[in-house]
C-alpha cells in the first residue's frame, strides 16, 4: 500500500456506506415497531407485522406466485440458455455476430414497455393467459444473466476435453453432460441465483401482467403501500432482504462474491 | 449436420427473444404508425400538450442529475475501495451487493419511511426545532432523484472498482515519484484510464433512471409524472394504448439513441484504441 489515500476521501466513503446502509437498516427497525404507522426509531418491540403477513391473503398469494414465477421462468431460462452459451462459444465461428447482441435486448429494452407489449400483443393480442404470459416476461428478462454467466464460465473451459471424449467414442449429447455440464457447474448456479434474484424483485414486466388473483410480491408491495402506511411492508422487505442474505452466502460459497460485481 | 449445430442449440432462445420481445415490441412501435389521424399525429399529440414535454423534461433532468451525482459519488467511492487492503475491499464489495441485490420496491420505500410527513427527517428537524411543522419533502423532485441515486450508487462503485482495480499500482507510484500531487495524480493519470468504466456506468444508470417506475411511482407520486408511470397511467388508468405506445416508443428511441452515441464516444476516447 503505497498510495495514501487523502483524509477527506475516507470520510466521504464511510458517510456513503452510511447512506447505503442506513434505509436498509431503517426498515429492520420499522418492521418490529409496535404502532401501527411506520416509526424510527421503533417505538416497543413487536412481530405482530411480521404475523399480519400472513393473515392477509393478497401477501400469501402474491408471494406464492412470485416463488413459482421466478422458480419456472429461471429454469426456462437455463434450458434455453444453456444451449445458447455453449453455442456462442463452440461455434462462435458458425454465428453471426449480432446473435450475442440478440441476446442482450431483454436488458437493453425497456422492461416496462417490455412489459406493456407482452400484454398487448401476447395476453390480449392471443389470449394467452396472465400467469403464462408472466412466466414468459420473466424468462425473457432474466435469460440474457443465464446466458452470460455460462457463457463467462464456458469461456475459460478447455474445449480439447471434450473432443478427446468424443475422439474416445463418447456421444457428443453424452459428452455434454458428463464433461462441459459439471465443468461449469459453479457458474449454472451463479446464473440461476442472479436470474431468480432478478426475476423475485422485478416491478416493470410484472407491472402489466396482472390479472384477477394473479400478481407478484412487488406489484402487491406497491399496492399495499397505496392504501396503508402501516409497518407490514417493512416486514415483508426485512423477509425479502433476508432472503437477499441468503442468496448472497450461497453465491460466496459457490462462486464467489466477485461475481456479481462483473 | 455439424455445420448447423450452433444454430440448432441456440435457436430456442433466438425463437423466445424473437416471438416474445422483438415482434410485441415492433408491434407497439408500429401501432403509433398506424392512426387514423394520420401517421405522425400520436407524436404531433404528445409534443403538442404542455403536459406530456413536462413529464419528458422531468424524466431527462432526473436521470441526468442521477447519472452526474451517482458518477461523482461512485468514482470517489470506488477509488477508495480500490485501494483498501484486500479484506477491507472485499467487504466494502460486499456491503455495496447487499443493496444492489435488495429489490428496487424495498429501497424506495425505505425513503418513504425517511421522507415521509411523520418521517425520521421531519421528526429529527422538529425535534432540533428547526422547523415548526412537517415540510413536504414527498413527491418533489428531489425526493425522486435522491432515492435514484441510492438506487444507482451500489451499481456504479461495482462498475468502478472493476474498472479501478486494473490500473496497475506501480503508474501510480511512478506518477507520485515524478512529483505528482496525490490529486493530480488522480485527474491526471486515474480518470483518463476510467474513462471507458464511466461510459459503461453512465449509459447503464441513465437509461436505468430514465425507464424506471417503481421510484418515481412512490416517492414521485402523480404530481412528479415520468416516462414510466405515464406509460402505466395511460395504459392502465385512461385504457388509451396509443397515448402508451407512443410514450414506449419515445422510451425506446431515447434509449437507442443513448447507448449508440455513448458507445461512439467510448470508442473516441478509449486511450487504448487503435
Amino acid at each position: 500500500m503505497t498510495t495514501r489515500l487523502h483524509p477527506l476521501l475516507i470520510v466521504l466513503t464511510a458517510l456513503v456506506y452510511v447512506f447505503l446502509l442506513g434505509p436498509l437498516i431503517i426498515i429492520f427497525g420499522a418492521s418490529v415497531s409496535d404502532t401501527t404507522f411506520l416509526a424510527f426509531p421503533p417505538q416497543g418491540l413487536t412481530l405482530h407485522w411480521f404475523e399480519n403477513i400472513w393473515e392477509i391473503s393478497a401477501f400469501r398469494r402474491t408471494i406464492v406466485t412470485s416463488f413459482q414465477v421466478a422458480l419456472l421462468g429461471t429454469a426456462f431460462a437455463l434450458l434455453i440458455g444453456i444451449p445458447a452459451a455453449y453455442a456462442l462459444n463452440r461455434h462462435r465461428i458458425q454465428l453471426p455476430a449480432w446473435l450475442s447482441t440478440l441476446f442482450v435486448l431483454p436488458i437493453l429494452v425497456p422492461e416496462i414497455v417490455i412489459g406493456f407489449s407482452l400484454l398487448r400483443s401476447v395476453n390480449v393480442g392471443l389470449d394467452v393467459p396472465v400467469f403464462t404470459t408472466l412466466l414468459i416476461g420473466h424468462t425473457l428478462l432474466v435469460t440474457p444473466y443465464a446466458i452470460r454467466v455460462i457463457s463467462a464460465s464456458l469461456a475459460s473451459f478447455d474445449f480439447s476435453i471434450e473432443e478427446a471424449a468424443i475422439s474416445l467414442g463418447s456421444h457428443p449429447v453424452k459428452t455434454f453432460f458428463t464433461i462441459v455440464l459439471p465443468n461449469v457447474r459453479s457458474g449454472v448456479v451463479a446464473a440461476f441465483i442472479l436470474a431468480f434474484i432478478t426475476s423475485i424483485n422485478d416491478v416493470s414486466v410484472s407491472l402489466f401482467l396482472t390479472g384477477p388473483g394473479i400478481s407478484t410480491l412487488p406489484i402487491q408491495i406497491l399496492a399495499h403501500v397505496e392504501q396503508f402506511f402501516d409497518p407490514t411492508i417493512a416486514s415483508v422487505s426485512v423477509l425479502l432482504m433476508v432472503l437477499t442474505i441468503i442468496v448472497m452466502i450461497i453465491v460466496e460459497r459457490t462462486l464467489g462474491l466477485t461475481v456479481i460485481a462483473k | 449436420m455439424k455445420r448447423f449445430a450452433g444454430w440448432m442449440l441456440s435457436s430456442p432462445a433466438t425463437l423466445a427473444v424473437s416471438l416474445f420481445l422483438i415482434i410485441p415490441v415492433a408491434a407497439t412501435i408500429s401501432a403509433t404508425f398506424t392512426s387514423s389521424d394520420g401517421v405522425f399525429a400520436p407524436y404531433t399529440d404528445f409534443f403538442s400538450s404542455g403536459f406530456q414535454r413536462t413529464v419528458l423534461w422531468r424524466t431527462f433532468e432526473v436521470a441526468a442529475y442521477t447519472t452526474i451525482i451517482s458518477l461523482v459519488v461512485g468514482l470517489l467511492t470506488a477509488y477508495v475501495v480500490s485501494r483498501c487492503p484486500h479484506w477491507v475491499k472485499s467487504i466494502l464489495i460486499i456491503l455495496a451487493v447487499f443493496p444492489l441485490l435488495t429489490g428496487v420496491v424495498v429501497r424506495s420505500f425505505a425513503w418513504l419511511i425517511i421522507l415521509g410527513r411523520n418521517g425520521i427527517l421531519n421528526n429529527s428537524l422538529e425535534w432540533l426545532g428547526l422547523i415548526e411543522r412537517p415540510l413536504a419533502l414527498l413527491y418533489t423532485q428531489t425526493s425522486v432523484v435522491v432515492a435514484m441515486i441510492y438506487i444507482f450508487v451500489p451499481l456504479m462503485i461495482l462498475v468502478l472498482v472493476g474498472v479501478l482495480e486494473n490500473i496497475p499500482e506501480d503508474l501510480l507510484d511512478a506518477a507520485s515519484s515524478l512529483g505528482a500531487s496525490p490529486t493530480r495524480t488522480f485527474v491526471q493519470v486515474v480518470l483518463p484510464l476510467a474513462v471507458p468504466g464511466l461510459i459503461v456506468g453512465a449509459v447503464l444508470v441513465f437509461t436505468a433512471s430514465f425507464t424506471s417506475y417503481a421510484t418515481p411511482h412512490l416517492l414521485g407520486g402523480t404530481r412528479q409524472m415520468m416516462m414510466g408511470t405515464f406509460l402505466h397511467q395511460r395504459a392502465m388508468v385512461t385504457f388509451d394504448w396509443v397515448s402508451a405506445s407512443t410514450v414506449a416508443a419515445i422510451m425506446v428511441a431515447v434509449i437507442v439513441t443513448t447507448v449508440l452515441v455513448m458507445t461512439r464516444i467510448a470508442r473516441r476516447l478509449n486511450p487504448m484504441a487503435t
